[in-house]
């Protein structure tokens, strides 16, 4: 990522370190992960010890030292779902796409991951793709959803 | 109204408003009939929903297609269409009106009063319900003393989990004289099964921002701040706008109101970790550490936030504080049992007719709870246990359902309220496996910092995994046993001091299925994998071929009047033959 792309972001909020996990989050969204140098960057210019940015970046689960795909399935595996088949879902998406879950496709099309809960509970099981929710699902309906994306 | 909370977004609600809206003005009617976006409505089960006023129409499942049709009836005829009105569970019949279905009827909202009534990005229409009366009441005529035995007389307990008197808290936190002081709001929701916090902040964000400041004004804080889990875009989306609206009222910000009291708030959103909703870890977390428990006392309200005096509450405590002081804590306190006052929010999930978001006076039984408002199990199957409170919680059996659920008696059921995440559960369940699956949610989320939480609930997991894959000894029931009760007394936060609950609570109510797990190498639900044999039995077979229909990998063949083979060689074990027949055939 840009230096200067970053200093806008460490601007916005500040070079506290009350604001360094909101500081990772964007940068994350904009990266898909948190690439090394980005996190030296950010260490330096913060003035935060690395070790203290690796601590945060490393604890929190939406927080990815690892590359990513372009898109993202998060398959909720919360209680909700598993009683209304959310692990088969899970099971299908990694037949299909060849992966285990926490894995990308070598094509770097997908990443697919398992979350406990996203608050759909009613409509389980559940799965988000690039932040879009899909619920109602069935193991059926799983490659009609992968279709459009590229 | 037209219900965007999350679940209905996601069936297609905004798609639904645009058609609407470019179809009224179409028909000329779009000086007549106003098309208002509201939040969650609850009844998530049956989404995308619209209801219509003044009549208070209920309309279910509509998609884009169907708008044409609905307005040429609905406003243009005056007509209710009946293919899109809710039919009742038992007496098969249309119930057009929303205050009739049973799904409603026994609900009190409190909490809740303004879902699926008003715009939640327009603080006008919160401020027509009553918005900020009772702040503009606290700031010109109550002392903040008085306020905070206002929230005492009510009762309010808080309801994030733990159950502590709210008006006390906000006492102690009052008390000590170091400044500044902090109020945060726990928006962390992390419990699996639960979205009542998110559906609140979504519908009414701006019931929660005045239950802060009325707060702030009691202990005498200048700033708040809400923590919101990152998975809930929309709810802070909402906030934000919320935020801005009521600055530019001046209901946040410099001398609120004339009355010189300064207050704001900032929004922080967390990053995906459950332990942060424990109120010390969330403190950590906002300050920018790693969300990690401490040791407590001293509590948070002496020394929480950057070790300062903070009161932290759940978002449904502060949501349920305005009309405490509008009203009267008598009021508040008029409804609920003995320990436990006013109502609580549930969401309800899992296995029945009616999954959504529900609000019922506290002492309500989980029966009625689970049938009359819930409707029932679904797919014709058996109630076998609810699950209630999050991984913290219990497994409850049938036996139980005539419980009045409050904070108190949920305790002495080895239960906990927990944040109000109510699991039904069919006889298709393992409990052996629902203890697995809380253990390894709880393993994966502790922090690590205590030993009996981070060791042991290790050394449970890999006896439920031994249990669940037919290594079990009889002995490994009493040793979970014992590993529970000492993890609970020792852990440091109340993550460990809860995580047991679920494997202690499914051996009390579901001892025989642990037993026939590990005695006859069975699980009688048909859940655990290596415990089923994938063959079906020739007597059984009905010879109908869904088996094979749903098996993904061709492993099952079958002809016409000839009973269904499974070939193991390529089975993988998916349990879609099992789901898929009708007639209990496969062992
Ligand atoms: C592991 C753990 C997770 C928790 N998660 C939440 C949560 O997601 N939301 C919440 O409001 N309280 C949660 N709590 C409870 C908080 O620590 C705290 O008691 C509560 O937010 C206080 O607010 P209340 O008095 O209004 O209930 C959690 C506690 C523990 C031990
Ligand atoms: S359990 Fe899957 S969304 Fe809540």
């Amino acid at each position: 990522m840009e230096a200067s792309k970053i200093d806008r972001i460490v601007r916005q909020y500040g070079a506290r370190e009350s604001a360094i996990l909101a500081i990772l989050q964007d940068i994350q969204a904009e990266e898909k992960y948190l690439p090394r140098e980005t996190l030296e960057y950010v260490s330096q210019k913060m003035r935060i010890p690395m070790v203290h940015v690796f601590r945060i970046a490393t604890f929190y689960n939406a927080l990815s030292l690892k590359p990513r795909g372009r898109h993202k399935i998060d398959v909720c595996l919360g209680t909700a779902c598993h009683v209304r088949g959310g692990d088969k879902i899970l099971d299908k998406l990694e037949r299909d796409l060849g992966i285990s879950v926490g894995e990308t496709t070598k094509d770097k099309r997908f990443t697919l991951e398992s979350v406990h809960c996203v608050g759909c509970c009613s409509l389980g099981p559940v799965a988000v793709i690039d932040g879009d929710v899909h619920g109602r699902l069935s193991q059926e309906k799983v490659p009609g959803l992968l279709k459009d994306f590229k | 109204m037209v219900c965007a909370g999350t679940g209905c977004v996601s069936c297609g609600s905004l798609q639904l408003r645009e058609r609407l809206e470019a179809e009224l003005k179409d028909r000329g009617l779009a000086d007549e009939v106003k098309v208002v976006i509201t939040g969650c409505n609850g009844f998530c089960a049956e989404g995308p929903i619209m209801v219509v006023y003044p009549e208070g129409i209920f309309y279910k499942k509509l998609t884009p297609e169907d708008v044409p049709f609905l307005v040429e009836e609905h406003f243009l005829k005056g007509r209710p269409v009946q293919k899109f009105l809710y039919t009742g569970p038992i007496v098969k019949e249309k119930v057009p009106l929303l205050k009739d279905i049973p799904f409603f009827e026994h609900q009190v909202l409190r909490a809740l009063r303004n879902r699926g009534l008003i715009d939640a990005e327009n603080i006008d229409e919160y401020i027509a319900r009553d918005g900020y009366a009772a702040l503009s009441k606290v700031l010109s005529s109550m002392k903040p003393e008085e306020v905070i035995q206002e929230v005492k007389t009510s009762g309010l307990r808080g309801r994030g989990g733990a159950g502590f008197p709210t008006g006390q808290k906000w006492e102690e936190g009052r008390r000590y004289d170091s400044f500044p002081k902090f109020v945060i709001c726990n928006g962390d929701e992390g419990d699996p099964g639960a979205f009542m916090d998110r559906s609140v902040l979504e519908a009414d964000p701006h019931s929660v921002l005045e239950g802060i400041t009325i707060c702030g004004y009691a202990i005498d804080a200048h700033q708040g701040y809400v923590y919101v889990r990152a998975e809930y875009p929309l709810a802070i989306h909402r906030l934000n706008i919320a935020i801005e609206q009521a600055r530019n009222y001046g209901l946040l910000g410099k001398d609120i109101l004339g009355s010189g009291f300064d207050f704001d708030i900032g929004i922080y959103p967390g990053a995906g970790a459950f332990v942060c909703g424990e109120s010390t870890a969330l403190m950590y977390s906002l300050e920018g550490k790693r969300g990690m428990p401490r040791i407590k006392p001293p509590r948070s309200t002496e020394a929480g936030l950057w070790s300062q005096p903070t009161v932290l509450n759940n978002v449904e405590t502060f949501a349920n504080v305005p009309p405490i002081l509008l009203k009267g804590g008598q009021w508040f306190a008029s409804l609920g049992t003995e320990g436990s006052k006013g109502t609580k929010v549930f969401a309800l999930t899992g296995t029945v007719q009616n999954v959504g978001l529900i609000e019922v006076p506290m002492g309500t039984t989980l029966r009625k709870i689970v049938f009359d408002i819930g409707g029932g199990i679904s797919d014709k199957r058996e109630f076998k246990a609810i699950q209630i409170g999050g991984p913290s919680g219990a497994c409850l059996p049938s036996s139980l359902l005539d419980l009045e659920v409050d904070f108190d008696s949920l305790d002495d059921a080895g239960a906990m309220m927990g944040s109000g995440g109510l699991v039904a559960m069919n006889d298709s369940t393992c409990m052996v496996d629902t203890a697995r699956f809380f253990t390894d949610f709880s393993v994966d989320e502790s922090c690590g910092k205590c030993v009996p939480c981070r060791v042991g609930l290790k050394v449970m997991l890999n006896i439920l995994n031994r249990i669940t894959t037919g290594q079990g000894t009889m002995e490994d029931i009493d040793l979970l046993e014992q590993l529970g009760k000492h993890i609970k007394s020792s852990s440091h936060c109340g993550l460990g001091k809860s995580a047991p609950n679920p494997v202690l609570s499914t051996i009390r109510y579901f001892r025989n299925e642990y037993e026939a797990h590990i005695k006859e190498k069975r699980c009688p639900a048909l859940v655990c994998t290596s415990l089923i044999k994938f063959r079906v039995d020739p007597e059984k077979c009905k010879m109908c071929g869904l088996c094979k229909k749903a098996c993904p990998m061709e492993a099952i063949t079958w002809e016409k009047k000839t009973p269904a083979v499974i070939n193991v060689e390529k089975c993988i074990r998916c349990r879609s033959c099992i789901q898929a027949c009708k007639f209990t055939a496969i062992e």
